[in-house]
């Protein structure tokens, strides 16, 4: 990927360079050219990084307390809140870290939906992180059933349960996957073993994800290819290192803010109730990162037709790079896309208001507009608009605006199209 | 060419056998790794249940936890019984005689899971619009003989496996 070879100065350092090119490496993620024109919203994958190894991190340091069985999970987390020293701050950084890496990742995936990252030639990015997207769902919802508190327990059941909708095969897969004829002490001891494995996984998928961004280099936020090294790029090192760890540093006085002023707001209460088979809390509610989907679940009045409904959302986007019609990725240059855009973070805000609540009356109703928009504004807002909308002229190089003023954008737009 | 054709069938003959002997090599090792995931004989050895029914009042009933899921056993009223089987076939969304759901001779005893059909949760007993249970997860409303009448359930709770041991024990499994 880097033109330049890269030789190290010191002997020692070539000798290990020449067995093992750990130091070309190293060169290339330092010089790596980058677009000088990036935002603040592209601060989030290294925010995410940080996220992933603080979850990594407090979490095999749980695990040396935790205890993965049915009688002993929820007084071992007890135990780890008052008895382990600084496990009640290793406990919420945990936890609360759950939630500011889903808001991290949410911010994420906006991002890239409005400037057109998904699209062509970074398709594999956008399928990649979307397989980390489930992965991460996958780790989050496993590590709430670990307390084994009344949520744990419910939350757990509900979701298995989703499986036995499918025909036939339903009821064998779920006990499959209970290991017991109801969720189980089984149950909790394999997710326990999954929900260590899943970040190792994420961790290996994102190395992935890195590696085939750094093959086309990054989208900026006017969207236009451009050459590198050149006059619209700056090194990764020092240019982004510091832009990012500032933006990490504010990411992390937030962070500290929910772990050390309201550690449970995010949680459920009900969670500090130890599990019990025989009575369901009155409101099952998953975790706030989910609820989008939940509500997606609910506006069904059909059981398959909810389950098959919900996965939907989640695949829908797997295809969005083939959806999306438009040439033109920035929705800077594009005036009603744009607007569609917003509508859909409203919609899916909303989705996760309602799923918070009751489904009846208005609430329901609102699901249900809610999920038509959902699917409408993938399947038939992106390609009808994209071939319709007429894109506002794009720049020739991010430097242009700024040189000369904007001027004869048209005739820019005209050279770019052809490069 | 058709001397070309015989060598490269030898040779796709030798291909064709050994992926057929590594397909089934790793099937044979694949199936352990799945099926261990699958209830064990602890699990299983809990398969039955025996309940005491002695003491329980006509209108009252208790709940068991049989293989983890909790079992409703109720002892109806004939009130409750007749209004059971005055139900109309076409009002249920999943058509059931009650004289279907208990055991001849005993049709005061209605025996079932107490788990919704939906998502799994547990009904709560003497609520709904049909004098029986309600689910708070989702809101299927359950009739006097455990029928979903509405909401997203899509079948009765169902009826686990039982019998009479003598007048005053009932075994589930």
């Amino acid at each position: 990927m880097s033109e330049q070879e890269y030789t190290p100065k010191s002997k020692a350092g070539k000798w290990f360079n020449d067995r093992l090119p750990l130091l070309t490496l190293g060169a290339h993620l330092t010089d790596y050219p980058t677009p000088k024109n990036l935002n603040y919203w592209w601060t989030f994958g290294g925010i995410l990084t940080f996220c992933l190894i603080t979850q990594i991190v407090t979490g095999i340091v749980l695990a040396m307390h935790y205890v993965a069985h049915a009688d002993l999970a929820f007084a071992s987390v007890e135990h780890i809140m008052r008895d382990v020293n600084y496990g009640w701050l290793i406990r919420y950084i945990h936890s609360n870290g759950a939630s500011m890496f889903f808001l991290a990742v949410y911010i994420h995936i906006f991002r890239s939906l409005f400037y057109g990252s998904y699209k062509s030639p970074r398709e594999v990015i956008w399928i990649i992180g979307l397989m980390i997207y489930l992965l991460m769902m996958a780790a989050a919802f496993m590590g709430y059933v670990l307390p084994w508190g009344q949520m744990s327990f419910w939350g757990a059941t509900v979701i298995t349960n989703l499986f036995s909708a499918i025909p036939l095969v339903g009821d064998s897969i779920t006990t499959w996957l209970w290991g017991a004829y109801s969720v189980d002490n089984p149950t909790l001891n394999r997710f326990f073993s999954l929900h260590y494995l899943i970040p190792f996984l994420i961790l290996g998928l994102v190395v992935l994800h890195i590696w085939a961004l750094h093959v086309p280099g990054n989208n900026n936020p006017v969207g236009i290819d451009i050459k590198k090294p050149s006059k619209d790029t700056v090194p990764f090192h020092p240019y982004i290192t510091i832009k990012d760890a500032f933006a990490l540093l504010v990411f992390m006085i937030i962070f500290a803010g929910f772990v050390f002023f309201t550690p449970n707001v995010l949680g459920h209460s009900d969670n500090y109730i130890p599990a019990n088979p025989l009575v369901t809390p009155a409101h099952i509610v998953p975790e706030w990162y989910l609820l989008p989907f939940y509500a997606i679940l609910r506006s069904v009045p059909d059981k398959l037709g909810g389950v098959i409904l919900m996965f939907s959302a989640i695949f829908i986007l797997f295809v969005l790079p083939w959806l999306d019609t438009s040439k033109v990725r920035s929705a800077v240059f594009r005036p009603i896309y744009r607007q569609f855009f917003w509508i859909l973070v409203i919609d899916v805000l909303m989705l996760g208001y309602v799923g918070a609540m009751p489904a009846e009356g208005i609430y329901l109703v609102l699901a249900r507009v809610g999920t038509i928009y959902y699917f409408l504004h993938f399947i038939v807002v992106m390609p009808v608009v994209g071939y319709l909308e007429k894109t506002d002229p794009i720049p020739m190089s991010i430097s242009e605006p700024v040189l000369t003023g904007g001027a004869e954008p048209s005739l820019a737009r005209k050279i770019n199209d052809k490069v | 060419m058709s001397k070309e054709e015989k060598k490269v069938n030898r040779r796709d003959f030798l291909f064709t056998a050994s992926y057929t002997v590594g397909a089934v090599g790793v099937g044979a090792v694949i199936w352990p790794m799945i099926d261990q995931m699958n209830p064990d004989k602890a699990q299983q050895a809990l398969a039955t249940t025996e309940v005491d029914i002695s003491n329980i009042e006509p209108g009252k009933s208790i709940t068991v936890l049989w293989r983890g899921k909790p079992v409703f056993l109720k002892r109806r009223t004939p009130e409750e019984i007749a209004e059971a089987r005055a139900v109309n076939m076409d009002d249920l969304p999943d058509p059931q005689k009650d004289e279907d759901r208990v055991k001849e001779g005993k049709d005061e005893w209605l025996v079932m899971l107490g788990v919704c059909t939906h998502l799994g949760c547990v009904p709560l007993k003497d609520k709904g619009d049909f004098n029986g249970w309600f689910c708070p997860c989702h809101g299927s409303h359950y009739d006097v003989s455990g029928r979903i009448r509405k909401g997203p359930a899509p079948t009765n709770m169902e009826i686990p496996k039982f019998e009479f041991v003598n007048s005053n024990t009932i075994k589930i499994g």
